[in-house]
């Protein structure tokens, strides 16, 4: 069962990451992106991480993913794009040597901690005592806001940083403008 | 795994059985309830409008939407000519689906006395009565309702056509918008709760006062509701279908089969987020018990295993009843309104009362003064809104002196 529901996962992922790349139509490509990320949420319920695989779904196909489809709607450059056309030309060799770079990072990395992957539980010590129907968010709670409380913060600062930055940039300058518009208006 | 429902850990032929029977059960049960949903919304929409409303099929024309289904059922199906096809198909399943899969969390009954916590004994296993109790409930219903978008957005996008793609694009705004207030007032529920399982927030709302909608002080019940008929694309917030201006909105190029899922599946939200509603703040399906000196009610109607269901569904009807209500009485926002009344005030004012509440619990966790830990939460949020209030001030005086933006 439990390679069953790997196998059928690990088939929605690769089948989305590889649309993903080839659809030439960026609304067919984000819809892919959701296959993908709906394969991952599986597999993380499949690990027991119930509470992971909530939020994956939540914030990547409930919000990310959204914003994706409405910024490719709203602009309208909803049309199928020409891949034979590439318009920065070192752009094609540079993605095949870094993709293959990453895969050969991510094998070297299995082949070397392959022994505490075979025993579940040995290379990420999660398992406890506590198995409740909470368990999860407790777990992540207890480290999320004990151990790591600082980066917890420092992230949110982040966020506000960058929110600050969004609006910042988004603003017109003022002066020069407000001649154009009122003009443009009245 | 299998944490969807304890019965399947060691997959008896008998407890298969029973998911099985729970899941034909919870399908036709919500058919039959959308089915419900749509004739009593427009025979109580007709009576507030001084009309008769349907009554010809059927007795007081109960079988109505079942010959409209029919109707619909044999119609063409119209593919239009610039419609991305792939996706036109898709987007009405993306819809449906969504709707139904809510339905399977909400507890739609069972035994809550004497600490059996809701559970019922089937052939001899002992089981809620709901499809499954994951543990992680109310993020898997912000999880569905996020999921929920994607039907709309896309049918929109896939007609082809300029009046749904503007529905849609509306759409997907509003609903993206209005998921946070939507998640932040059910944080109350869930800090007050201390659970996220639909089955231990209904077990936790023993007796009236712990009901959720007091325990919670009212506040998120109000945001969930405003935020839950923003989500569902009803009147007042319909701004999605708005017939004055997009002709029928996201569903305008459907016709027949799909279009008929499409309308399935917004009552079907409707019911659905009844049942939310009811979940999350009013028990569920827990008996109302009150005990007033000599007047004593325990909430049991002498129903054996149908108590806790027939408790659910007069519930549930009040609530369909008040989306009907809202239907008829309330007028249409502005789209700017609309808006405006998301981010600046349902947000704040849930991120605000969710801070109240959780000063209370450390309050209480720590034995300090609970009303000098009140007053300075409230002072502070105070402050807060004062600095809110003043910054949307000067953006809309900023606005107003560098003239319309569109």
């Amino acid at each position: 069962m439990q390679l069953f529901v790997f196998v059928c996962a690990a088939a929605m992922i690769l089948v989305g990451a590889i649309g993903v790349i080839v659809r030439s139509h960026p609304v067919h490509a984000a819809l892919s992106l959701i296959l993908t990320l709906f394969g991952v949420a599986v597999l993380f319920v499949a690990q027991d991480a119930h509470f992971l695989a909530a939020v994956q779904v939540i914030v990547y196909a409930g919000a990310i993913v959204v914003l994706f489809l409405f910024v490719i709607m709203l602009l309208g450059v909803d049309k199928a794009e020409a891949l034979r056309i590439d318009p920065v030309k070192v752009q094609r060799p540079l993605a095949a040597i870094v993709g293959l770079g990453l895969f050969g990072l991510v094998a070297a990395a299995i082949v070397r901690s392959r022994d505490s992957l075979v025993v579940r539980g040995r290379g990420i010590d999660i398992a406890s005592g506590d198995t409740g129907h909470d368990s999860n968010i407790r777990q992540l709670a207890n480290d999320l806001f004990s151990n790591h409380v600082f980066a917890f913060e420092v992230t949110s600062v982040l966020l506000v940083i960058a929110v600050v930055g969004t609006v910042l940039l988004a603003r017109r300058p003022r002066s020069g403008s407000a001649s154009d518009t009122s003009a443009g208006s009245k | 795994m299998f944490a969807i429902d304890n019965l399947l850990e060691g997959l008896t032929p008998s407890a298969v059985l029973i998911v099985l029977l729970k899941v034909v059960i919870v399908f036709v049960v919500g058919l039959v309830a959308t089915m419900f949903m749509v004739w009593f919304e427009r025979k109580i929409i007709s009576g507030m409008q001084n009309r008769i409303g349907p009554n010809k099929a059927g007795p007081f024309g109960i079988l109505q939407t079942l010959a409209d289904g029919i109707k619909l059922f044999f119609k063409e199906d119209l593919l239009p000519d610039r419609a991305d096809r792939f996706v036109f198909r898709l987007a009405p399943f993306l819809a449906f689906v969504p709707a139904f899969l809510v339905w399977s969390i909400i507890p739609l009954g069972g035994d809550f006395s004497n600490g059996k916590n809701g559970s019922v004994t089937m052939f001899g296993h002992r089981t809620f009565v709901q499809l499954a109790d994951p543990p992680v409930g109310v993020l898997l219903l912000l999880a569905i309702s996020g999921i929920g978008v994607y039907g709309i957005m896309l049918a929109g996008w896939s007609s082809g056509s300029k009046y749904p793609l503007l529905g849609s694009v509306r759409a997907s705004a509003q609903m993206v918008s209005y998921e946070a207030a939507l998640g932040l007032s059910l944080a109350a529920v869930m800090l007050v709760a201390g659970t996220l399982s639909t089955n231990g927030i209904v077990t936790s709302q023993s007796s009236l006062g712990r009901w959720h909608v007091i325990a919670t002080g009212v506040v998120p019940f109000i945001i969930f509701m405003v935020a839950a008929t923003a989500e569902l694309n009803r009147p007042p917030f319909d701004l999605v279908e708005a017939e004055q201006e997009l002709v029928g909105g996201f569903n305008t190029e459907y016709s027949s089969l799909r279009f008929a899922l499409f309308y399935l599946a917004e009552f079907m939200n409707t019911v659905t987020m009844s049942g939310v509603i009811v979940t999350m703040f009013f028990g569920g399906p827990q008996p109302v018990k009150f005990n007033l000196g000599a007047v004593h009610f325990s909430g049991d109607l002498h129903l054996g295993f149908m108590n806790g269901t027939v408790w659910f569904v007069a519930k549930l009807l009040v609530f369909l009843y008040i989306y009907v209500w809202f239907r008829a009485t309330l007028p249409r926002l502005r789209y700017d309104q609309l808006m405006n009344l998301g981010w600046k005030l349902l947000i704040p004012a849930s991120l605000g009362w969710f801070m109240l509440l959780a000063a209370q619990r450390v309050a209480t966790d720590n034995d300090w003064n609970k009303w000098t830990v009140n007053i300075i939460t409230i002072v502070v949020l105070l402050v807060c809104a004062l600095l809110l209030l003043a910054a949307t001030r000067v953006s809309a005086k900023n606005r107003e002196r560098e003239g319309a933006m569109f």
